[in-house]
Formats: structure tokens, C-alpha cells, sequence
């Protein structure tokens, strides 16, 4: 064969993929760009979602239910993990439409199709990025010290990509064979905000329901999140293992059923 | 010659039980329940888009794919493209691979024209550098300057399309798929575009053409498949297998009445049908022959299945590449028709003068109305290809010759197809010998 690209071989996507990665740049960018462009508020967006949830919860779990808050403001306990969770919402939300979304691509022309999805939830990390640096604020303005684990704020996005595109690739897939999926993500979504500790501490759960939590592996990666935030919460790195390994074997799953399906794609999407 | 392109037993195919039901999750579910407990088989519907074709293309061949819509042709392209997988077969394709399906796919309308260049560049295959270095020639191609950083959703279709096909045209690739995507905007790009097929030609490049237009396919490619109910019918010189595609094509028998009450395929909503068409003198009196210069009346038989108000009646000719020679439609020569009742009918049209020169002409029929109140779009109410074709003739007589060449000027040696499909009736005089060379300068 000459030097065109195959993916004939199993692992041969990698390479596509790499061949590919200014497309996948171009669909980031153009996602990024088209969502600044069309609103008024612009880069705005990015915050009002997640602190306006804090806002609302704050009011009614932080003040009227009394939730405990392991020892910072609630506004700080909830907000912190809402930036992280409104990027997993949003990232599965919109990779998981993105397939039907872009039907024209899909029969026009070649090129890796995993790059679909996986923009579609990327292009959510310059929202995310921003509503972290209102965090910053809010955290000044409640006198809470920043310390050394912050760092890891950042890192910890990588786990929640990895589960998101996993869900992601699925959740596309399917949607291009079943037309109602798209009426499932949302429901999905709203379910995993209630099960992954975001309005409440991990604490509060029963010993029991605490191991059975763990195999949500949003409670791991979220816990993680907060507790760079949080004084004196120290990472439960069992937990974050536990979240991550899942998290892993989700995407890896996420792919495989993928890969199976995408020679489908053009023919009925 | 090594080959760029090697396809073998090439199949795909479609099930097309599958693509029409369970497109819902829940009824997958049920389906899938009602199968495990009834164990009734699932009733299949297939088609083979492509069946079994082999053939190989040559480094730096143009080669052009011809056939009726549903050959196969978009399919093959679309599996060359690698945007859909083969059923069973193997290709083989040496070299940097291009295709061009569409103009402009990917555009997004609320990005300026600039930043759709690269998004569709890049959607094609190109390097954001090769946009770069390319920018000033597509822009210049496209004519849109003035325009580059204006959101798209403010350009004209027009603007657009060439937008799209600037981009398309300045792809640098070994190899390339181009579907019938040259037939944009006015007539002047459209040349253009032409052009830009027409350099690919010298460029040494390897291209795969699917078209419609015999025209464009002979011009363009050398070497012509030709492709029938999903399998390979004819490989070969291009002017061989265009010959052969249209004797197919104008299988039916070129007579001077034809019955339309039984035509394959036709479309439109059948409110209203034609029945038949049938050639006659001008006095109405049934006609073996048609002779170029004749006088004829076309009678175009329907049946009203509901009233109808304000049809309009259509039909073209077209010559044996398909090219329209002309259009006669009652809206055309402004003639309105009031409400018709469920029966049948008949409409008449008289051709004076019939100056279509002497050759095998095929008509497209169809009947439209007028959406006047709300979309202001035209609804088709039949529609049919190639329903007549009939034989213009050399006029036998010689006194009918002559009395052309009285009245319009047209001899003996103006009957044939070489000069064109018609001739318009003219007079030359004579006005003696000059000097010099003038042109009604100081007349």
C-alpha cells in the first residue's frame, strides 16, 4: 500500500487519528468560536450555569435543608462541584447528539469519526476553564487558603474527559440507529446529579451506600475535585482509583461499541 | 502504467427492512422481545446497490462513471471515499485520496468566509499550512473579498457555492472523487468550474467523475464505466460506452403516438395524469412522419382523478446526450388553464414551423401547479422521463425542400444534425464586393 491512511488494522486508528488532529482542532475551534459568536453574553455562559445552580442550591439544600458542608461556606462546598459536573453535563450532552448533528459530515466525507464526538465534548474545556477561575473568586471572597493541591484542579479534568467521551461515543452511536436516545441523555444526566455527591456530602450516606456510591465514577472524580478545594479534606485516593479504573473501562467499552457501529454510520445516519 | 485504484468484487449491500423500522430504541426492544418469544424470522428487504464489480484505474486516468439514478454510482464513490464500508470486496488505492460529494460540506453559516475556508479545507483533507499558502488564490477564484470576514449566513446560495467550490478546486491530491458538483452558481463560474475540471486533465492527476451530462463526461474522461442496477455493464472508450448508454437509454421506439397510461416510475401526486402524446398535422390528421419544417400539433392526452385548478402543462426535448433543445409549457407561452373535473381530456399545441433539424429527440412530460398562496413553489402532479421519441426526418419531397429554401432559407445540405439541433429561418443578401476591409464603419 502506498502511503494512504488505513485503519484496516487494530490499532490503526491511533495513527489516523494523529494524521487527522487539525480536523479535530478545526472542529473544537469552530464549536469554541460558534458558541461565543451566536450569544450575547459570550464567555458569560460559561459561569451563569454553574453558578447560578450554586445559587439556587445554596438557597435551598445550603440554607432552608441545612446540609452539611464539611466545614467551608456552602456556596464554596457546592460550587466546586458543579464547574466539574456542568462540563460532564454538557460534554456527554453534546457528544451524544453530535453524530445526528452532523449527518452532512458523515456522508460527505471521510475522516476519523470518533473526532465527532470527542470535539463535541472538548469543546466544553474553555467554559470549564473560566467558571474554575470564578471559583478562585469565591473562594477569596470567603477567606478560604488556597493550597498546594489545587494544582491538581486542573489534572483532575482529564478522568472526567475520559469517562465523558466514553458516554459520549455511546450514547452517539446509539442515537444515530434509535432516534429516542436523544430524550434518554437528559434524563440520564439528571439522575447522576442526584446519585453523585454534589448537593451533599459523601458523608451523609449510610457506610453501605458509600462503597455502592463508589462505582459511580463521578463520585470519585468530583470528591477528588472538592477536596483540592476543601482544607483539611484530604484526596481518598482508593476512591479516585476506583472512579478512574472505572472511568477507563467505560471509554474502552465506549470505543469498542464505537468502532463497531461507525461502519454503519453513513449508511442510515 | 502501475494502478492507483484497484477494486475487486466490490458488493454492498443495503437492508432496507432494517433502515425503515426500529428506528426507535423502545421498539428495537419490543421487536427483539417478540422475536425471542415468537421466534418468527425477520423479513428482509435487500438491495444490492453495488454487486460484484471489479476494475482497475490507472495512474493519471480521468475516468468518468455513467448510469440511471440508483446505478450504483454515489454508492462506489461514496465506498472509494471511504465514508461507507463494502459489504464484501477489496480496494486497493495508491496515493493521497480527495473527494469532493458536495460543495462546501461542513460550512458553518454563522462563521465568516475566512474561517469557513479553513474549516472546509481542512474537513477535505488539507493542512491548515496549504490553506494558508492557498488563501489569496481561493478568495480570488471565489470572488468573495470583499466579503472574507462577513458571517456566511449573509452571503447569497450563490456566493456560497462558489465559495465552496474555490476551496474544493485548489485540493492538491493524488487522487480524486468528484461527484456532479460543477453545475454552480451563474453561468460565468459555471464555466469556470468547467475550466478548473478541464486542468485536472494536465495536472497528471488520477480522477474518478460521476456525472448525468454525457456532454461533460466525453469532454472530460477519456474512459467511461458505465454502471446498471449495481453492476458494472461497460468499461471502455468513452464515446463506446456513451453510444451504447443512450441506445439503452432510448430503448423506447420513436413513433408518432406513444400511451402513457402505464409508465414505470413516474412521479408527482397523480391528481393528474397524461394518458398519451400524439403527433399530427396541423388540421389534425394522424402523421407517420415528422419532417424538419413541418407543422405539427401535439396533442397531449390526461385524466383528472380531483379537480385541479390551474395546471400546467408541460414537455421538453432533449437530444440523445440529454441536452434540453427546448421547453413548450401553457405557462410558458402565458396560456392559463381554469379548474379542471375528474374525466379525461386533451390539450392541443400547434408548432407552426417545426425547424428542429433532422435527428432522435426524447420528451420529459410533466404537469405542475402553482402554489400561489403560500410557498409560491411549483407541486408536481406527474412527471415523466423519456416518455416519446421521435425521429425528425429529412423532408422526402423535393418540393417541400424547396418551398423551405423560399420561405426561410434552408437547402438541401442544412438537413443534418451536424450543424446543430435547429436552424433559424434567415436571409442572406449579397451587397457586392469592397476595396477594403470595413465593418458598418462610416457607412
Amino acid at each position: 500500500m502506498g502511503n494512504n491512511v488505513t485503519a484496516a488494522t487494530k490499532f490503526g486508528f491511533i495513527k489516523e487519528f494523529w494524521q487527522y488532529r487539525e480536523l479535530f482542532y478545526f472542529f473544537i475551534w469552530r464549536d469554541v468560536k460558534v458558541r461565543y459568536k451566536q450569544t450575547v453574553l459570550g464567555a458569560l455562559w460559561a459561569v451563569i450555569q454553574p453558578f447560578s445552580t450554586m445559587i439556587v442550591f445554596t438557597i435551598f439544600f445550603g440554607k432552608f435543608a441545612k446540609m452539611p458542608s464539611e466545614g467551608v461556606p456552602y456556596p464554596v462546598f457546592s460550587y466546586s462541584a458543579l464547574v466539574p459536573w456542568t462540563f460532564f453535563a454538557g460534554a456527554v450532552g453534546n457528544s451524544g447528539n453530535s453524530l445526528i448533528g452532523n449527518s452532512d459530515l458523515l456522508t460527505k466525507v471521510y475522516f476519523p469519526r470518533f473526532a465527532i464526538p470527542a470535539s463535541a465534548a472538548l469543546s466544553g474545556i474553555v467554559d470549564f476553564f473560566i467558571a474554575s477561575l470564578i471559583l478562585f473568586g469565591i473562594m477569596i471572597f470567603y477567606h478560604i487558603p488556597f493550597s498546594w493541591s489545587l494544582m491538581f484542579w486542573p489534572i483532575l479534568v482529564i478522568p472526567l474527559i475520559i469517562l465523558s467521551l466514553g458516554l459520549g461515543m455511546v450514547f452517539s452511536s446509539l442515537n444515530v440507529r434509535y432516534r429516542d436516545i436523544k430524550y434518554t441523555i437528559p434524563f440520564i444526566i439528571q439522575v447522576l446529579l442526584f446519585i453523585t455527591p454534589i448537593i451533599y456530602p459523601i458523608s451523609i450516606l449510610p457506610e453501605r451506600y458509600q462503597r455502592l456510591a463508589a462505582l459511580n465514577p463521578l463520585t470519585g472524580i468530583i470528591e477528588a475535585f472538592r477536596s483540592t478545594v476543601i482544607p483539611n479534606k484530604n484526596v481518598d485516593f482508593l476512591l479516585l482509583a476506583v472512579s478512574i479504573t472505572v472511568s477507563l473501562l467505560i471509554f474502552l467499552l465506549g470505543l469498542a461499541y464505537f468502532r463497531k457501529t461507525e461502519k454503519e454510520f453513513a449508511d442510515i445516519v | 502504467m502501475t494502478d492507483a485504484i484497484t477494486v475487486e468484487h466490490l458488493s454492498k449491500k443495503f437492508d432496507i427492512s432494517k433502515l425503515r423500522k426500529e428506528t426507535q430504541f423502545r421498539e428495537a426492544l419490543v421487536n427483539f422481545a417478540k422475536r425471542a418469544i415468537f421466534r418468527s424470522k425477520d423479513f428482509k428487504e435487500e438491495i444490492w446497490a453495488l454487486n460484484n464489480v471489479s476494475f482497475s484505474v490507472g495512474k493519471g486516468e480521468i475516468v468518468g462513471i455513467i448510469g440511471r439514478n440508483g446505478a450504483g454510482k454515489s454508492t462506489l464513490l461514496k465506498i472509494l471515499s471511504k465514508i461507507m464500508y463494502p459489504t464484501n470486496g477489496k480496494i486497493n488505492i495508491q496515493g493521497r485520496v480527495g473527494s469532493l460529494l458536495e460543495v462546501g460540506t461542513g460550512f458553518h453559516w454563522e462563521l465568516s468566509g475566512r474561517e469557513n475556508i479553513y474549516l472546509n479545507g481542512s474537513i477535505l483533507g488539507m493542512r491548515k499550512k496549504e490553506v494558508k499558502s492557498k488563501l489569496d488564490a481561493i478568495v480570488d477564484f471565489a470572488e468573495v473579498e470583499r466579503f472574507l470576514d462577513t458571517p456566511i449566513k449573509y452571503y447569497s446560495s450563490g456566493m456560497r457555492l462558489k465559495l465552496g467550490f474555490s476551496v474544493a478546486a485548489h485540493l492538491d491530491t493524488d487522487i480524486l472523487f468528484v461527484d456532479e458538483v460543477l453545475a454552480v452558481g451563474d453561468v460565468a463560474f459555471q464555466k469556470k468550474c468547467l475550466d478548473t475540471m478541464k486542468d485536472l486533465r494536465n495536472s497528471g492527476r488520477t480522477v474518478i467523475f460521476v456525472s448525468h451530462t454525457m456532454s461533460t463526461v466525453e469532454n472530460l474522461c477519456p474512459r467511461v464505466l458505465w454502471f446498471d442496477k449495481g453492476e458494472l455493464r461497460m468499461d471502455g472508450r468513452s464515446s463506446d460506452v456513451i453510444n451504447h448508454y443512450i441506445s439503452q437509454f432510448g430503448e423506447i421506439e420513436a413513433k408518432t403516438k406513444f400511451d402513457l397510461t402505464d409508465v414505470p416510475n413516474r412521479q408527482g401526486t397523480g391528481i393528474i395524469r397524461y394518458l398519451g402524446i400524439e403527433f399530427l398535422t396541423l388540421d389534425g390528421e394522424p402523421k407517420e412522419h415528422i419532417y424538419c419544417g413541418d407543422g405539427l400539433k401535439v396533442r397531449l392526452y390526461y385524466k383528472v382523478n380531483k379537480p385541479i385548478s390551474k395546471p400546467e402543462f408541460y414537455f421538453n426535448m432533449k437530444t440523445d446526450v440529454g441536452s434540453r433543445v427546448t421547453t413548450f409549457g401553457t405557462a410558458l407561452s402565458g396560456h392559463e388553464i381554469q379548474t379542471l373535473y375528474p374525466g379525461t381530456g386533451y390539450i392541443d399545441v400547434d408548432i407552426e414551423f417545426f425547424n428542429i433539424l433532422p435527428d432522435r429527440y426524447y420528451m420529459n412530460l410533466w404537469i405542475n401547479t402553482c402554489d400561489v398562496l403560500i410557498t409560491e413553489n411549483d407541486i408536481n402532479h406527474d412527471g415523466i422521463d423519456c416518455g416519446a421519441a421521435i425521429n425528425v426526418e429529412v423532408p422526402n419531397s423535393n418540393q417541400l425542400s424547396n418551398e423551405l429554401e423560399k420561405t426561410c432559407g434552408l437547402a438541401n445540405k442544412g438537413f443534418d444534425k451536424w450543424w446543430g439541433v435547429m436552424f433559424i429561418p434567415c436571409k442572406w443578401n449579397f451587397q457586392g464586393l469592397h476595396t477594403s476591409n470595413i465593418l458598418t464603419k462610416n457607412v
